[in-house]
């Protein structure tokens, strides 16, 4: 944790050499193996660990891929199509890694979705959701770029939809669009920027990444009953205990994406994306990846003028605003109580939110024509007015349940009434185990 | 070592619970009109997905009109490439290639298979040598600087039948007939909900070829009373966008002789060219599968191990 508690003691001269001069291993070791966690953490809190496997996956994979592609409208289809065919493993690589961007995005929304239902936004953790905020904000342009570089159907008419929307802007829309675009339409020039910031992207994420860990161990993890850790009782040392879990969790995760990889890999994707890019022929339904479809369903909701505000800004700014919520979080949620265990009614609408969240990716996904524009209306009601009303509202008129007075009470509590098995070595102090 | 009870932290929430308490009259009334609310959202959810099962039926009424493509859904086939053991009947392929060959490569360019890649077909390096030389290919410029036609070798793909696209759409009737060597992969008629969910635990993945099994077969088929059928165009009610498509029914019984005593049907030549297609767009399906399996059981054994390891470590902590 933060400096001055460091338990490093280098067994070795080259060791002690080391830390005289840079103490690189007691970084790692204070961050990675002494740094304390609350005992009572559930696999929820797997998923920051998985993320990270998937980050490090991602940049792999991609690496070699890079190594194959070329970024050219003329050949970028052809090259993806000989990394399939000819390259020794180059489907494995290519299906590892445009399905691990989808898995990336699953335990990504796992992770936000868990902050969510345990508070762990709130003080004195706001810096720390906002980096997590801004690294999902970068997941999203490196997904949406690294969408366009196969040059199929897909990627050509999703890279003109989504860069369309900056035309929206006004006064600057048409000069920001024809930037990102490098012409007035999606072409060889697009591609070869998209790839270039495809590329660059994820190594900004790996940075900001830093940052969130760095800001993780200066405030310590939250836990499920949101009571700040008080004593020794109450926390765990990192190693063994959180990696032998962490290291549980991602196999299981893995386990799912492998299912995904080896025997559906096409599942989550486009079958228009398998036809080459061709500027003549609009598919029927132009459908973004999965994971942007909520967004894309706010997008299309907003069918109407709202003033000097015509319908396309006003999308623009929904699916805008409706990321920015994220930003806002910690201000909105004005309760006392973090986590919704304790919060009876703020549980449940944290669940209708989950609903609702899923309800608008199904809906980002059909036409938008007859009822599916109104459901998609309620439903984007519905995702803002969690934010703006049901978080600050809840948390003034809510009756918590009664919290634990520690995370060491809520744990011996639970495995009391659970009937849960160890009762004799469950006062043991876990500091005198391992 | 339980932090006794009277410390800061739990003083303040007692405090917050008796304050709590005091609001429990309003509360009471609070919690009508939340419980209002959270059903008016599920409410109006509801209406909104019983109006559109509503459309959809009216809509299936008019038969003559359809607005939704295909009129009819991709038959589902027993194939040998599906489920995590599938593999290719070579045989099949073989079947598949010569109707490739001798029908739909008439006017189907497949340019991104190689010769080289037939001997996945169980033929020998001979076999693809021979195969390959029935081709001619155009290449050059030589040291002359002229272009030159020589016989095909294994390292040549599939030459096209049109010189350039807009030669296959002039000799089309317009649109240019799609490349084959991805079809199977880039076809598939959307699955819809509930089904796409079912589909990751049956392994469904053969909507390409069995869509284009039923476009194949699905030109029998008349169409109803009234609907009308653009000029040059052929109706199909499998055909994914739209009542008709330009190109002809393309296979009739006996069209093709097979070698191995299989039935010369359209019905076996449609399953056959489709099992090819699905082989020329995705070529290493067997060794994913063979790997995937692999994984799995090591992700299983090594989860287990792991597993154990984790209730060891932390069989003394309650948590």
């Amino acid at each position: 944790m933060s400096e001055g508690h460091s338990t490093y003691t280098p067994k070795t001269g080259i060791g002690r050499w080391f830390d005289a001069r840079m103490p690189l291993p007691r970084l790692v070791y204070d961050s990675f193996v002494a740094y304390p966690v609350p005992r009572n953490l559930n696999y929820a809190w797997t998923f920051g660990g998985i993320l990270s496997i998937m980050l490090a996956a991602q940049i792999l994979t991609g690496i070699v891929l890079a190594m194959h592609y070329a970024a050219d409208s003329t050949l970028a289809f052809d090259s993806v199509e000989k990394i399939m065919r000819d390259v020794n493993s180059g489907w494995l690589l290519r299906y590892l890694h445009s399905n691990g961007a989808s898995f990336f995005f699953v335990a990504v929304y796992i992770h936000i979705f868990r902050g969510l239902y345990y508070g762990s936004y709130k003080a004195p953790r706001e810096l720390l959701w906002i980096l997590g905020c801004i690294i999902y904000l970068l997941m999203m342009a490196t997904g949406f770029m690294g969408y366009v570089l196969p040059w199929g159907q897909m990627s050509f008419w999703g890279a003109t939809v989504i860069t369309g929307f900056f035309s929206a802007i006004p006064l600057v829309g048409d000069w920001i669009q024809q930037l990102l675009l490098g012409g007035f339409a999606v072409d060889t020039p697009t591609l070869n920027r998209f790839f270039s910031l495809h590329y660059l992207l994820p190594f900004m994420i790996a940075g900001v990444v830093v940052l969130h860990i760095w800001a993780l161990h200066v405030v310590g993890q939250s836990n499920p009953t949101g009571i700040e850790v008080k004593s020794k009782t109450d926390i765990v040392a990192f190693t063994p205990y959180a990696t032998i879990k962490d290291a549980f969790g991602m196999i299981v995760f893995l386990f799912v994406f492998a299912y995904f990889v080896f025997y559906l890999p096409n599942f989550l994707g486009h079958p228009d994306n398998y036809t080459v890019a061709d500027p003549l022929k609009t598919p029927a339904h132009i459908v973004p990846e999965w994971y942007f479809l909520p967004f894309y369903a706010i997008l299309r909701a907003i069918t109407f003028n709202i003033g000097p505000i015509n319908s396309k800004l006003g999308g623009v700014l929904a699916m805008f605003g409706s990321i920015a919520m994220l930003f806002l979080v910690p201000w909105l949620d004005t309760s006392k109580v973090r986590s919704a265990v304790y919060r009876p009614w703020y549980k449940l609408f944290f669940w209708l939110f989950v609903i609702d969240a899923v309800l608008l990716g199904w809906l980002g996904s059909q036409p938008a024509e007859g009822s599916y524009v109104f459901m998609a209306q309620m439903a984007t009601l519905f995702y803002f007015a969690f934010f703006l009303v049901a978080l600050p509202v809840l948390g003034l008129i809510e009756t918590p349940r009664r919290l634990p007075n520690s995370i060491t009470e809520a744990v011996l509590e639970k495995n009391k009434g659970g009937g849960g098995g160890h009762p004799a070595s469950a006062t043991a102090a876990p500091e005198t185990k391992g | 070592m339980i932090p006794k009870s009277g410390d800061r932290f739990s003083d303040k929430i007692m405090l917050e619970t008796t304050t709590a308490r005091q609001r429990i009259s309003r509360g009471f009334g609070m919690k009508k009109i939340l419980t209002s609310l959270a059903l008016l959202g599920l409410v109006l959810a509801g209406n909104g997905a019983a109006t559109t099962g509503a459309i959809a039926q009216e809509e299936a009424h008019n038969e003559a009109a359809p607005t939704h493509f295909p009129i009819h859904k991709p038959k589902e086939m027993d194939w040998s490439f599906a489920g995590p053991f599938g593999t290719y009947d070579k045989a099949q392929l073989q079947r598949g290639l010569k109707v490739y060959k001798e029908v739909c490569a008439a006017c189907h360019s497949m340019k991104l298979v190689a010769f080289r890649t037939l001997e996945d077909l169980g033929y020998s390096e001979a076999q693809v040598k021979a195969l390959a030389a029935e081709y001619t290919i155009n290449d050059g410029p030589n040291d002359a600087g002229d272009m030159f036609d020589r016989p095909g070798i294994p390292s040549d793909h599939f030459p096209a039948p049109f010189p350039n696209e807009q030669a296959a759409a002039a000799a089309n009737g317009g649109a240019a007939p799609p490349d084959m060597s991805l079809l199977a992969k880039a076809r598939g008629v959307e699955r819809g909900f509930p089904r796409f969910v079912f589909d990751i635990f049956t392994q469904y993945a053969q909507g390409g070829p069995d869509y284009i099994h039923s476009l194949l077969t699905g030109y029998d088929e008349q169409p109803p009373e009234g609907m009308e059928i653009p000029e040059g165009t052929h109706y199909n009610p499998y055909f994914m966008a739209g009542v008709s498509l330009k190109m002809p029914n393309p296979l009739s019984d006996d069209q093709v002789t097979y070698d191995d005593g299989s039935p010369q049907t359209v019905d076996q030549y449609s399953r056959d060219v489709s099992a090819f297609l699905m082989w020329a767009a995705e070529p290493h399906l067997e060794d994913r599968k063979k790997t995937g399996f692999r994984v799995l059981v090591f992700l299983l054994l090594f989860g287990a191990l792991v597993y154990l390891t984790k209730r060891k470590v932390w069989a003394g902590v309650a948590h």
